[in-house]
């Protein structure tokens, strides 16, 4: 549900990081808090934890610049992973123009990530989206672990409709705006569609 | 999709800039801001230089979100007034429809007496308004006649673009 503005010429769109429990959804928006430009961004706010797990959201604002005079605008979300929040992981999803899905590649998370997904594609009905509909792309994170399953094996797992995916290394940065970049574009060309 | 998108028309948006105004003159506020529920500040009247307008927007919206499934689980439908008492300065949120939220700010010049009569007035007035941009931007959506829609000929090059 964007909000475009005629009168200050802005589109602001809503993207939602989702993903289990530790994933990577608030390290990816902090590598890229880390390495906008000051005058791209406004505050990460993060809802979190004493030990850092996120309580109810992250946020980031971002203005990446203009598309033919508009000012287009980007609000980057994270859900709370941890099962137990999930009245709150729901709350945020409301009103999302692109989802992007995190998953973790460790094997000893994988019912994690099935879970996850499952849950996204709930909540999402609860509200009336459907998954299949809504610009949607998937990231593997920790590819550099040893322990990471193989690219297939997390296709067949969380990705049966064959979505966009890409592969990344948050904490380092790797993929992390190619996979921005992959949902921003999807959430852009619906707006095309719909406009 | 279970809501439309927001699109906000010049005319409406000088007129809600108007009622903005009023409000915040007659309630003696310090600054008073409509946000809509996805988090997205629509618009503001007062002083909002030192305010992280964007970060307010989101927060709240989350403190509506959060309260509103608290009422639902004692069987509320929602709870349409919240209000933070500070030290200086306290913060009314109320909704407006189902949409937009209606955020004043007041320190001890002011009330929450008066805060909450001056809320009340707007809201019918800003509630008017919002139905017509439903209405509108529906049914320019139908006809297909988005004046100046910067989207129809978005490019991938532009999205690049956004990305160098």
């Amino acid at each position: 549900m964007s909000f475009i503005n005629y009168s200050s010429r802005e589109i602001n769109c809503k993207i939602v990081y989702y993903g289990p429990g530790l994933c990577g959804k608030t390290t990816n928006l902090q590598h890229i808090y880390r390495k906008t430009n000051p005058d791209q961004k406004g505050k990460l706010i993060s809802l979190a934890t004493e030990t850092e797990r996120t309580l109810f959201f992250d946020f980031l604002p971002l203005a990446l610049g203009d598309i033919r005079g508009f000012k287009v605008r980007f609000h980057l979300y994270t859900v709370p992973g941890q099962v137990f929040y999930a009245a709150s992981r729901k709350l945020i999803l409301k009103g999302v123009d692109g989802v992007v899905f995190v998953a973790d590649s460790q094997v000893e998370r994988m019912d994690a990530n099935i879970e996850s997904v499952e849950d996204l594609t709930l909540n999402l009905q609860e509200q009336g989206y459907e998954l299949s509909k809504l610009p949607f792309v998937i990231q593997y994170n920790k590819r550099d672990l040893p322990n990471a399953v193989a690219l297939e094996e997390l296709n067949r797992a969380v990705n049966p409709d064959g979505i966009t995916w890409f592969e990344a290394v948050a904490t380092k940065g790797n993929g992390v705006f190619e996979t921005l970049k992959g949902v921003a574009k999807l959430v852009l060309m619906e707006l095309r569609k719909n406009y | 999709m279970p809501d439309f998108d927001l699109v906000m028309y010049e005319a409406e948006f000088r007129r809600i800039d108007e009622e903005l105004k009023k409000l915040y003159h007659q309630a003696n506020a310090k600054v008073v801001f409509l946000v809509d529920k996805n988090g997205q500040l629509v618009a503001s009247a007062g002083d909002s230089s030192e305010i992280d307008t964007t970060s307010l927007a989101s927060l709240t919206a989350g403190n509506i979100a959060a309260t509103g499934g608290i009422a639902r689980l004692l069987g509320e439908k929602e709870f349409s007034i919240l209000f933070h008492e500070g030290e200086k300065d306290n913060i009314h949120i109320s909704l407006i429809g189902h949409r937009i939220i209606l955020v004043v700010i007041f320190d001890n010049r002011s009330s929450i007496g008066l805060v909450r009569l001056r809320v009340k007035k707007s809201t019918e007035a800003l509630a008017a308004i919002f139905n017509e941009i439903t209405s509108k931007s529906e049914t320019k959506k139908q006809e297909k006649v988005i004046d100046d829609s910067p989207f129809a000929e978005i490019t991938d090059e532009d999205i690049d673009n956004l990305f160098r």
